[in-house]
């Protein structure tokens, strides 16, 4: 039994009138990757949000029910919602780079946290991020260049190298690859199965075939509920929910 | 079949003409709109660019009679000098000029040529000069509004002699003073520099150009700060809900109140209630940045709602406060745009003049003000005084003081242009 890092117990999220997760209880284990997977407007990026409180930006969002990291209930009132960001780090559909250069976004985060004391130590973490995050080599020579002149694929890793550098345990990722090409993609999910040793990574995506390969447990979401969540292969092969079958066979969504 | 493609070709010339007359209504509005443009600026100029020389009279002036020797002028501080009696010594070197005059009516014509002030002019000379003063010295007089006219053919010499402000034996004069080659033109450096005057050649825009830089500075130190934190406020974090949206909908109302409006508002609160002193820049500009906070706001607001969404969660999502997301990633962004807004309102604020009118910015000011607290006139209220002049040489100093006006709102305009190109972010 691995040890849990993320549990949802019973989440109910309101926006305004219109509800758009219903009960929502799944678990997710440390240092893997779980997907989740489901139809547009499902709620899997609702409930991807719900983990570092991102929803609190929306004025008419409402969450009930309970989420812990390690056993900390992070919509407790004494939570900062700013600690619980610097843990729980966030890649967005979108490549979305600060209009800085490539230095300044991924020094960003340790700045503001004030992680790192002096400017060699600032140096050291941007460049740590960038290797993990698979970059480094190709932009060594380039720091300072702005983070908006890579290419898609490029972007995103920066994004990544950018939620690496505060050092969180968790790294959430909102369909990655969504905007990228194959090879792009490609890299971005080998470079998950390179993260996932440091971190726990939560990955919601459209393309079945991606869960397939980087997951080790996929949730499966429809219309608000999560109607399944068990291992990978499990989902893929034998699911026990009948819209589920339906889902990954193809015949709607 | 054949018909089917008749048809359609038939169709698409159609479409193809309407196009084209469309094209020509473009370009036939844009045409009326710059020729309208080109009359003005055309007309404005013809008028006014011979307000920025005016016409000097060169007058020898034998200092020796004034003193026993010139050297002595080197000792004596610009106080003595002041007390110096020069009115009938100043009177006598110009009455050199033609000295076969005898009759005193014919004296005072020749005096009448000059400006009322060229014993200070003398006296000036004599200052600035005085550790080198020869016996006699060659100084370049100021000639009356009425001869600088007759001078720049801007004053019809075939009128009746009691129609005309300059007489005949005036011109007779200074014909003789032009073929003798005494009368030339030179830059006008005190039309820049002097303030206002009843006499036209001595009038200046200096004045009025230092008021309104002033009102400026104020409104710029008062509206673009409050103008920018209440459009971030607003845009960032203000909830969406009636308070706000009532807060939106007045500061757009705001936007369309009729300027004098806030003139009035600042000589009933401002002047009135609060008691500052009438007249000055510092007023002036108070009322001119109510008028243009609204502009600023929502030129401000438009720029920070252009910035991606995902740039704010990109730095909520790194653990930054809302206010650093802001302040760090929204604001640089956005500023281009909101510094062009500021600059459009401040140039709208450079060439008001209702508002200036109820608060006294359109007294007589003479002096040059040296702080926002001294009394001033500003560039439109000048123009709006002096085209009330009858005199002929306020009509040149008008023309020309809207030509400085248009000068300052293109250099305006035009830095608003090159601060958004220069600082746009590139996606």
């Amino acid at each position: 039994m691995k040890s849990i890092k993320i549990k949802a117990d019973n989440l109910n999220v309101h926006y305004g009138e219109k509800q758009a997760l219903f009960d929502v209880s799944m678990y997710m284990e440390k240092k893997q990757v779980t997907a989740l997977i489901g139809p547009s407007g499902c709620g899997k990026s609702t409930f991807i949000r719900c983990l570092n409180r991102m929803n609190d930006v929306i004025d008419i969002c409402k969450v009930q029910g309970k989420i812990e990291i390690d056993g900390n209930d992070i919509y407790a009132p004494d939570m900062q919602v700013e600690q619980l960001r610097e843990r729980v780090g966030m890649v967005f559909q979108k490549p979305n780079p600060f209009p800085k250069s490539i230095f300044e976004n991924v020094a960003y985060g340790p700045k503001i946290h004030g992680i790192a004391e002096h400017k060699s130590d600032l140096e050291e973490i941007v460049v740590n991020s960038l290797k993990k995050a698979a970059l480094f080599d190709e932009v060594k020579d380039r720091l300072s260049d702005s983070g908006t002149s890579l290419s898609g694929g490029q972007q995103q890793r920066l994004c990544i190298a950018r939620a690496i550098s505060v050092n969180p345990d968790i790294i959430l990722m909102d369909e990655p690859c969504s905007a990228l090409d194959p090879i792009a993609t490609a890299r971005i999910e080998e470079l998950m199965g390179d993260l996932k040793t440091e971190y726990t990574i939560i990955i919601v995506t459209h393309s079945m075939q991606q869960a397939a390969r980087v997951s080790s447990r996929t949730g499966f979401f429809h219309l608000g509920k999560l109607v399944e969540v068990d291992k990978t292969e499990t989902i893929f092969s034998n699911p026990s929910d009948q819209r589920t079958q339906d889902y990954i066979t193809g015949r709607f969504g | 079949m054949t018909d089917r493609i008749e048809q359609r070709i038939n169709s698409l010339n159609k479409r193809l003409n309407s196009e084209k007359r469309f094209r020509i209504y473009c370009i036939g509005a844009m045409s009326f709109a710059l020729a309208w443009v080109l009359i003005l600026f055309l007309n404005i100029f013809s008028s006014g660019y011979s307000a920025f020389y005016r016409t000097v009279i060169q007058v020898d002036v034998p200092f020796l009679n004034l003193i026993e020797d010139t050297t002595q002028f080197s000792e004596m501080s610009s106080e003595d000098i002041n007390n110096l009696s020069m009115y009938s010594f100043s009177k006598k070197a110009i009455y050199r000029l033609f000295p076969d005059i005898e009759e005193k009516k014919d004296k005072k014509m020749l005096i009448r040529l000059f400006s009322i002030e060229f014993e200070q002019e003398i006296r000036e000379f004599l200052k600035s000069n005085k550790s080198n003063i020869n016996e006699t010295e060659t100084i370049y007089l100021t000639a009356s509004d009425d001869v600088d006219q007759v001078n720049k053919g801007n004053y019809p010499r075939d009128l009746d002699e009691d129609k005309r402000r300059i007489k005949d034996i005036q011109l007779l004069f200074f014909d003789d003073l032009v073929d003798r080659g005494l009368v030339s033109y030179e830059f006008n450096l005190p039309f820049l520099m002097r303030g206002d005057s009843r006499e036209p050649e001595l009038a200046g825009v200096g004045g009025s150009m230092v008021g309104s830089l002033f009102t400026i500075l104020v409104v710029l130190i008062l509206s673009f700060p409050i103008g920018i934190f209440a459009a971030i406020y607003l845009e960032e974090f203000a909830p969406k809900n009636r308070v706000t949206d009532f807060i939106e909908i007045n500061i757009n109302n705001l936007a369309a109140v009729p300027s004098i409006v806030f003139g009035l508002l600042g000589l009933g609160i401002i002047l009135n209630t609060f008691g500052l002193p009438r007249s000055t820049p510092l007023v002036g500009g108070i009322v001119l940045s109510l008028m243009t906070l609204p502009t600023i706001i929502i030129a401000t607001r438009a720029s920070l709602r252009a910035v991606p969404p995902s740039i704010r969660e990109g730095a909520l999502a790194v653990g930054a406060t809302k206010m650093q997301a802001v302040m760090h990633h929204v604001v640089p962004v956005a500023m281009p745009g909101a510094l062009t807004g500021t600059i459009i309102g401040l140039a709208q604020a450079l060439g008001e003049t209702a508002p200036l009118l109820l608060i006294g910015m359109v007294a007589f000011v003479v002096d040059v003000p040296q702080t926002p607290l001294d009394a001033s006139a500003s560039l439109p209220v000048q123009v709006y005084l002096w085209s009330e002049s009858a005199e002929r040489g306020y009509v040149e100093k008008t023309s020309a003081t809207i030509m400085m006006l248009l000068g300052f709102l293109i250099l305006m305009n035009l830095a608003a242009v090159l601060i958004r190109r220069k600082f746009e972010t590139k996606w």
